[in-house]
Parts: structure tokens; sequence; C-alpha cells
């Protein structure tokens, strides 16, 4: 069981309010991934749920019973730091270990535990180890099986990625996915990088500034971004965001559309624009195009390579159906 | 660096200060090695004799030699408890967040700058004197006899004195090591179920262990050779209580004008030094190799 419920839950340090009062209900079994960019409050929300920090106002339920002022050891609330923190002097199944021997349980239950989550991890040949001979993401991992050998109700991830590599990173994704589907068990996970966020989530909470701008599905924020912010910072390459006359024309303050609702058209089109920089993916080539009448440059997206360059004349059109608007307060208008 | 060149020009720019070390060490333990094996007393100047390994043969069946060393381990073992314990204690209760942290920490160090002679004498007339003792005075006004500590416990006394100059050197190496410590596991440990007792037993007692380990082995090459404490204090009495090796060798030598018999009982304490040092690095030494 792991479901976790914020009512009206605000932090400020000294007369800085951090995270204004905020409601949140994370059900049991999901995968809530806490996404913004840095300074966003989301590392101090999901302490304020960790317990590591108290709440200054509001209530932290967990499965129904009021955590708040419930030490972080007794929540059955399991955490992975974003520098591991793994103990240096602890050989590996030591610091599996160490939550078990925490609680007193019997030397053969910690072993077998222990044994159990080194398997599902395939930490097995390095349990003798200590964490300064294994690589970023073996730590990874020792930390990851210290927070399930406690069968905990949910599991906090603090930006557990940011200190590997970009390959061991979509690795680890793939990794931390697949033992949300095996063991079923309630995540929330805190990252700045969108696309670890739309990869992995059941549910994206986008955080600005404090406040929760959106909540909802990846999908769901992909296609109806219920704001300028989350329509910026959720979709990579991000959305292209047009003001002034294009904008009027579309009786709206901005309008927003994705690269791929652009299409590139020969014979001719609404916008006509010179190519500047494109890129060549292989897969994918994004073409940043100056159109005339528009002030910023539009990003394009062109399936598999296309025979465009540098200082070609292009003519765009936007699909309708992929057009956004926003008004002045840069809410979305239906 | 590289070529052979420049490496051989490296070595002959660094000569000079080696040979000078080596002149600066290796003439006084020479010059040391050679008196020891004379008949060598200044009050009798000018009949020098070769003595052979009597000197040591007498220094070391004397039993204030016994005495004496075991007065040295008492010293150094007991400052050094004394001094890592309260150390660590120290240590923890400023690394707290508290109004005025820096005064606190510069008062803390303050005893360091003290020199030995001086703080002696403060501890021996100011504190510790059993008729103008601030500790007499307090004994008195709650009606009780001063104790005399010097007449009645004077190898404490002094254990006392060079531990409180000790004390804040032994601090502030462990809270340097102890700002050291990574928070983010500290929170681990509080997530694991482990409680404050348990986090210090776990987490930062074995994070200071080499800090643990510097002090330890700085504190006892200092140690060894305390010895101002004592002669301005009891001059190694009352009887041979307070008389340690580094007391003994000054004994011999210029109480007792032998400097042969000193001579010796200073090469007895290098080696014992070193003695002392290949059992701390054995024991303690693999701290230091992480």
């Amino acid at each position: 069981m792991g479901r976790i419920h914020l009512h009206g839950v605000s932090k400020s340090f000294g007369p800085v309010t951090v995270i204004p009062p905020l409601d949140l209900a994370i059900e049991d079994g999901e995968f809530v991934v806490f996404v913004g960019p840095s300074g966003c409050g989301k590392s101090t929300l999901l302490r304020l749920i960790a317990g590591l920090e108290d709440v200054t106002e509001g209530r932290i339920e967990i499965d129904g019973r009021d955590a708040t002022r419930i030490p972080p050891a007794r929540r059955g609330l399991a955490m992975v730091f974003q520098s591991y923190a793994l103990y240096p002097h602890m050989s590996v199944r030591r610091n599996i270990a160490f939550p078990l021997r925490m609680a007193g349980l019997p030397r053969a239950e910690q072993d077998r535990r222990v044994e159990a989550a080194a398997r599902v991890l395939n930490l097995t040949d390095y349990l003798d180890r200590r964490p300064g001979q294994l690589s970023g993401g073996q730590r990874q991992r020792v930390a990851i099986g210290r927070a399930i050998v406690r069968e905990p109700a949910a599991f906090l991830f603090d930006e557990p990625l940011s200190n590997l590599d970009a390959a061991l990173r979509v690795g680890m994704r793939l990794e931390i996915a697949e033992l949300h589907n095996r063991l079923g068990t309630t995540m929330i996970y805190v990252t700045h990088d969108q696309v670890e966020a739309m990869t992995m989530a059941d549910k994206i909470v986008v955080l600005n500034a404090g406040r929760i701008e959106q909540v909802g599905s990846p999908l769901d924020l992909y296609r109806r971004p219920r704001n300028l912010f989350v329509a910026g910072f959720i979709g990579s390459p991000r959305m292209n965001l047009l003001g002034g006359e294009e904008a009027r024309r579309h009786g709206a303050a901005t309008i927003g559309i994705r690269p791929e609702h652009v299409r590139i058209t020969p014979e001719g089109g609404p916008w006509r624009g010179t190519i500047g920089v494109s890129e060549h993916l292989g897969s994918d080539t994004f073409l940043h195009v100056r159109c005339d009448g528009i002030p910023e440059p539009v990003t394009v997206r062109a399936g598999g390579e296309v025979g465009l360059h540098h200082g070609d004349t292009v003519f765009l059109t936007p699909d309708p159906a992929g057009l956004h608007r926003f008004d002045d307060n840069g809410q979305r208008i239906e | 660096m590289s070529t052979r060149h420049s490496r051989a020009a490296a070595r002959l720019m660094m000569t000079p200060s080696v040979l000078l070390l080596l002149g600066w060490m290796l003439i006084p333990l020479g010059l040391t090695l050679y008196f020891s094996f004379l008949r060598y007393n200044l009050l009798m100047p000018g009949t020098e004799t070769w003595a052979g390994w009597s000197n040591y043969y007498y220094f070391l069946t004397d039993p204030s030699f016994t005495t004496a060393v075991r007065n040295t381990l008492v010293l150094v073992g007991g400052v050094l408890v004394i001094t890592v314990a309260g150390g660590i204690l120290l240590a923890l209760l400023l690394d707290q967040p508290i109004w005025g942290r820096g005064i606190v920490r510069l008062l803390v160090i303050a005893p360091f700058f003290v020199m030995p002679t001086v703080s002696a004498l403060v501890w021996q007339n100011m504190f510790m004197n059993p008729v103008n003792g601030v500790f007499a005075w307090l004994a008195q006004t709650m009606g009780m006899r001063p104790f005399d500590f010097f007449g009645r416990a004077p190898l404490a006394s002094i254990v006392w004195i060079v531990s409180w100059q000790w004390l804040p050197f032994a601090t502030l190496i462990l809270l340097t090591a102890l700002q050291s410590l990574d928070q983010e596991q500290m929170e681990a440990a509080e997530m694991d179920g482990a409680g404050p007792l348990s986090r210090f037993a776990f987490i930062t007692l074995p994070h200071l262990a080499r800090a643990i380990t510097v002090v330890i082995l700085i504190q006892t090459i200092f140690l060894l050779s305390v010895f101002a404490e004592i002669l301005v204090t009891t001059n190694g009495g009352p009887g041979m209580a307070t008389t340690t090796l580094t007391y003994l060798i000054y004994v011999q030598s210029l109480l007792q004008f032998d400097v042969g018999m000193g001579s010796a009982g200073g090469v007895i304490a290098i080696i014992l030094a070193n003695i002392v040092a290949i059992f701390l690095m054995r024991m303690i030494g693999r701290n230091l190799d992480r």
C-alpha cells in the first residue's frame, strides 16, 4: 500500500516561502514524477513527504494515516538520494542490510532479504565490495537495493540518475521502470529532465516556483498543456511559442505549435522562411527556420533525411489541430 | 620533468637541501650515539674514555628506568584518551549551529596558543594550589578539605594539564573531519531507521576514524617529549612519581652531569619511540590507506 495525500502543504524557510500551500493525491502503485526547472521546489516537496523537512502548514497522509509529525524512519518510505549516500566504510552487503539491522531483524532474515535484493539488481557478485570499488551505475543499484529490502510503502527518488553518464542513464531509466512494473509499489521520482519524466511516469507533476502547474499523464501534458510554462517545458525540442501578429490572427496572446505539427510544403504555405541551422539526427531532422513576419525562429521536425540546407527558402504549414492558444495570462484557451 | 636532462637538473637542484637536511639530522644523531659509548661526565672534563655498552647497561638496569617508561605510557595514554574522547564531544557540540559560533570556536582553540610553561604555572598556582587555588577555594566554600593535586595525584594532574593543552588540537582536526561528513548519508541513515546513537556509532565514528588516527599519531609524537609541564610543576616528583623517560634523560645529563648516560638514555628513547610508532602504524595506520 502506498497512498500519499498532501492537504494544503506549504514550506517556508524563515520569511521565504518555497512552497505555497498545495494539494496532491498520489494513488497506490503509481509512478509519479515531479518535474520542473532547478529551484522549483521539487526536491523540497519530496523531502517534505520523506519527513526530512518539517512542513510549515498542512497535512501529509500516508495510507489514510496522518504522517505529518511521524519521524522519517516510521513513515514506511524509502529514499534513493542523488549522491547515492552509501555508507563508504561498509560492504555492499552491510549497506543493503543496514535498514534491516536497524529494525532489529534476525541475522538469517537479513541475509535472505539482502540476497534476494541482490539477485533482483544483479549485485550478487559485488556483495563483499566497498562502494568505492563500484561504478556509478552499480552504486545506484546498491542505493536502490537498500531501499527495496525495507519493502516500503513507497519509494522516493531524488534525481537518482543525474550523476550518471548519458548511456548509463538510459539503461538505469529502463531498470527503474522495470522495477516498478515488477514490484508495483508507489514511486515518487524527482527530476529536472523532462525526457525522464515523459518516459517513466504514470503521472507527471509539473512544478514551477513551488506551485503545481499541471498534473496529468505524460500524453495529457503533451497534448493539452494547461499553460505556457507546461507547454514550453514538456517536449523536446520545445514547442514553438509565437506571439505578436501571428497569434492575434488566431485570437490569442501566444500560440504554440510543436515542431512535428509544422509541415514543410515546397509549393507554398502560410509561412515563408529561410533555414538557419539544421540538426540531422538520422531518424529526424530539426530545422530552425526564420519566417517572414514572425520574430521567433520556428523549429520544424522533418522525418528522416531531407535535402534542405542552410539558406534554403521553404514554406511552412502549421497543422491547425496541433495549434495551442494561450491568453494574456499564459492560460490555455479551449 | 620528463626528459633525462631536466631530471638530472632537478636532482642537482635538490642536492643542497637534501644534504643540509641529512647533516641536520645525522650529525646530532651521530654525536649522541658516539657520546653514549663514552664515559663522559661534565664534572670530570677531559677524562672521557671508551665505555662500551656499560652506559646502556646501567641505564636499563636502573629501577628508575622502568618507572619512567611506565609513567611515560600513562601520560601519553591518558592524554590520548582524554583528548580524543573530549575532542569528539566538543567537535560534535561545535558543529551545531549556535549563536556566536565563531567566538566559541576561537575560545576553544585558545589553550593551544598558551606556552606549556605558562599553562603549567597557571594550573599549578591558580587552580590546583591547595592554599590559593580556585579548586581549593571551591572545596572550602562547600565545606570540604582542599585536595593537594600535585602531592597526592601528581601524574594525573600533569595528564590533566597536558590534556587541556592538546584538547583544542584534537577538537580542531575532528571538527574539520566532521564538517566533511556528507549530510545525505546522515539523512539516508535517518530514513533507514537509525536513531541518533546508531547514527553516531555507524556513520559518524567510522567517518572520523581517519582523523582520529591522525590525532593519535601526531599527539603521540609530541606527548613522548613532554617536559616543561613536569619541570615547572613537580620536578619529576614526589619521588619518581612523575619522572618520564624524557625527564629521566634530563636528570641524568644535566643534573648528574653524566652526558654518556644521558646519551644512552636518548638512544633508548629513540628506539622505544620507534617501537611505539611501528605498533601504532600497525594498529591504526591501516585507516590512512583508504
